[in-house]
């Protein structure tokens, strides 16, 4: 039996991530692997921290990932990257947009944005505590291919390189799951988020 | 036959489906609101929105006595407000099949308590199934038909969070031809009065002890021999909790979890080392283990609060846990702050806990999207218990403090209204209170993901239908002050609180503005104009999401903002102005 693969997803409400979940599952299916996916729906439309679990292999038992268990976390937003980073495995990969989106709290003045989060993400992947970082400003890259809503999608562009699956399963994916009017956009964003890694 | 991903949620309607259920009854609450949106998508099950979780179950209890397999769903505290006909169900008994599916919330996720509703199937005296994932989830909800139809008795589905909103995939199969059962009239069985009453108790007793009998034997309950050193109890999500974090322990897992199965479990105890009970929230299972004279070990070491986590069952079993988080000093050493949930950007609901606060009222609270004008900072809500007190704790409020007669002001959702507010403001009139209720009419339960209700004008099925007003009917029920306003006019709306608040008889004001979210007007948007603004900081005090402050600054930003002008009416310096130019 191998081991199974945990990816956590954190994004704020409204960031589509259930649609980027889609995406995953759709592409794991298609491998003929068991997976569970798990969401924490509830409040999350109102602009609060939502979370998603996605865990595969041969078999899987929890529906939810513990801290220090993930293998990835692809995370939407920067603070969001800060939030779930503890539930990283040693050498676990972190996949992050750097946009900012400010909590209510912070938006009154309650509480700080940290301001340090992607440099000590970079100290933490020199130190190998991550064992990879990639961080690209995911909204300003779906803008450029013209649809800022898609802004997941290029971050799974970089997913594709970190799981072991072919780069078609994905565009297969968006062809089963993307109405028509969006595909294009949405092909170019995930290739764009693709190729971010590879140039870089 | 095609494996497809589902949610436990979306397997359990599968199952309603494949199971021939014809008539689906539910009220919204998370976790369990998609068994009937789902339930709804089948042509051949009739599945409605019922105001409250009471009249769905009475309407499940009816349907099923007419002969049809019947489903009813909903939250755990939604079988509070049901349990008056659960605890006389269960003697009265079905005709066709009736399963209760109820989704509790430990760790409370989405809920205002995390009561463990097993204890409901005890205390009616019904079977419990408790399945463990999707696959589980569609295939028990088969078997509840059976089991119901067979033992004569309403059938308690419990789900939980992590099983109704976690995917896993599913084997599906074809629907069940199973036909209306001929109706017949049993006074005997049927018409609970005490004559009657008295035999079907011990009837239910009887049932019970069958039931016991067949848990002994179903598939549903199975021990897996494994290491013997550690046996685990365990059923429904704590069993893949279990699986997780001690691959090798012998289990006993529960899948018909009330009444136990007490050979079963002894044979297991026997069996094993040391024996442990896995259970979220209440010591449900160890209590009744514990008084068949078996050794067991479970609350001592887990907690009565939240979910129970992998890491936790290996911690405390074997010592260590599954895996350490990956420390990152300059996290520890710093805050991070928390993202709660807001109105959103637009919502009418905004306004009106900007003008309580100003007004300094005492807020009695309820349930929906406004509770969260509990929090700064709107910060205007002193109280909320559970869907429908809003209005009755008001009047308490008056009667039990006669200091605060003329500042009390229940805050109540229009779902939440037909939901359990009607019968409270009955007793403001009947009880000659004077306090002042304010009905939030967003056209649409918005808490649960935007379901329909009595007011809306459609269907669970989105079929056109009466939509009741509430305005007629507050004045039905005796209120002779009811007004209208809309809550994007903030000095209305003030003048309005100001008012009705100090007559000195009841009071209605319903705010009316569909949901920001559903509304798909584009209105144009506004901005800050930066040699107006004195940065008071006033405009802050809306807890808009769109209105963000900067080091020095206050921005309004555009990808948030939907132009709903409410801030344009607190800013004294009319510094906020039309993105496009001049104000009205
Ligand atoms: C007994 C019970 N049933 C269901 C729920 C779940 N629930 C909480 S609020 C709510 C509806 C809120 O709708 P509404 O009153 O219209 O307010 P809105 O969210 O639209 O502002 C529901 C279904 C609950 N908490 N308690």
């Amino acid at each position: 039996m191998t081991k199974t693969t945990s990816i956590l997803m954190g994004g704020v409400g409204g960031q589509g991530i259930v649609l980027a979940s889609k995406l995953i599952a759709h592409v794991i299916q298609a491998h003929g692997k068991e997976l569970k996916i798990s969401e924490i729906h509830g409040m999350a439309q109102r602009g609060g921290s939502v979370l998603t679990y996605i865990r595969f292999g041969d078999e899987v038992a929890s529906p939810i990932i513990e801290a220090g268990q993930a293998d990835i976390v692809l995370a939407s937003e920067r603070l969001e990257a800060w939030r779930w980073l503890p539930y990283l495995r040693h050498g676990g990969t972190m996949i992050c947009s750097t946009q900012i989106i400010k909590p209510m709290p912070v938006i009154t003045g309650a509480q700080k944005y940290p301001e340090n989060i992607m440099k000590v993400l970079e100290e933490l992947a020199a130190e190998g505590k991550l064992g990879a970082l990639y961080a690209i400003n995911a909204l300003e890259v779906a803008r450029q291919c013209g649809e800022p809503k898609a802004a997941n999608v290029a971050l799974l562009g970089i997913l594709a390189h970190c799981l072991e699956f072919p780069l078609e399963s994905y565009l297969a994916a968006l062809e089963a799951l993307v109405p028509e009017k969006y595909l294009d956009v949405n092909k170019k964003t995930f290739m764009a988020g693709y190729e971010a890694v590879t140039k870089s | 036959m095609e494996r497809k991903l589902l949610s436990g949620n979306e397997a359990i309607a599968r199952g309603a489906y494949e199971a021939g259920v014809r008539f689906a009854s539910a009220y919204p609450g998370t976790p369990s609101t998609e068994v009937l949106e789902v339930a709804a998508t089948y042509e051949e099950i009739h599945a409605q929105w019922a105001p409250n979780e009471k009249v769905a179950l009475e309407e499940g209890i009816g349907a099923a006595l007419a002969g049809s397999r019947a489903l009813v769903a909903m939250k755990h505290v939604g079988v509070n407000v049901a349990a008056d006909p659960l605890m006389t169900a269960s003697y009265v008994g079905v005709n066709g099949g009736l399963v209760l599916v109820v989704a509790d919330d430990p760790g409370m996720h989405s809920s205002q308590n995390e009561q463990d509703s097993r204890q409901y199937a005890r205390f009616a005296k019904v079977p419990l199934l408790e399945p463990a994932d999707s696959q589980e989830a569609k295939d028990f909800v088969k078997i509840a038909y059976e089991i119901s139809e067979e033992f004569d008795t309403p059938v308690m589905l419990r789900s939980s969070t992590r099983i109704s909103h976690a995917q896993s995939l599913v084997t599906l199969a074809e629907r069940q031809d199973i036909p209306i059962r001929p109706y017949e009239k049993n006074l005997a069985k049927r018409v609970m009065m005490p004559a009657f009453a008295r035999p079907r108790h011990v009837a239910v007793e009887a049932r019970l002890e069958k039931l016991a009998a067949y848990a002994e034997n179903t598939p549903l309950n199975r021990i897996e021999w494994r290491d013997k050193k550690i046996g685990v109890i365990c059923a429904g999500i704590s069993y893949q909790q279990v699986r997780e974090a001690l691959p090798e322990a012998s289990v006993l897992k529960l899948g018909l979890s009330y009444p136990l199965p007490q050979r079963l479990i002894k044979e297991f105890a026997a069996g094993v080392e040391e024996l442990f009970v896995v259970e979220e929230l209440d010591p449900f299972f160890e209590e009744q283990i514990k008084a068949m004279g078996i050794k067991v070990r479970g609350k001592e070491l887990f907690p009565l609060t939240g979910e129970i986590h992998p890491n936790l069952i290996a911690q405390t079993i074997l010592g260590q846990p599954l895996a350490e988080k990956l420390e990152a000093q300059a996290r520890e050493e710093g805050t991070v702050p928390t993202r709660p949930p807001v109105l959103c950007p637009g919502c009418p609901h905004r306004s009106v806990f900007y003008a309580l606060k100003k007004q300094k009222l005492l807020v009695s609270g309820d349930i929906g999207c406004y509770t969260l004008g509990a929090l700064p900072p709107l910060d205007a809500m002193d109280s909320v218990i559970c869907m429908g007190a809003s209005i009755s704790a008001g009047l308490g409020y008056e009667k039990g403090n006669p200091d605060l007669k003329g500042k009390v002001v229940s805050v109540i959702g229009d779902s939440t209204f037909f939901h359990s507010g009607l019968t409270g403001l009955m007793d403001v009139v009947y009880n000659q209170g004077s306090t002042l209720t304010i009905i939030l009419d967003n056209r649409i339960t918005a808490m649960t993901g935007h379901q329909d209700n009595p007011g809306t004008g459609y269907t669970l099925k989105g079929e056109p239908t009466v939509a009741l007003a509430i305005g007629p009917i507050c004045k039905a029920l005796g209120v002779k002050r009811v007004r209208e306003v809309d809550p994007y006019d903030l000095p209305a709306l003030e003048a309005a609180i100001k008012e009705e608040v100090a007559a000195p008889e009841p009071s209605v004001i319903i705010a009316r503005r569909a949901c920001a979210l559903l509304d798909k007007s584009t209105k144009e948007l506004y901005i800050i104009d930066e040699e107006k603004c004195k940065r008071c900081n006033h405009c802050l005090r809306l807890g808009c999401p769109a209105i963000v402050k900067e080091e020095d600054r206050i921005t309004i930003d555009a990808s948030l903002c939907v132009g709903c002008g409410v801030c344009v009416q607190v800013c004294k310096f009319d510094a906020i102005v039309k993105a496009g130019g001049e104000n009205d």
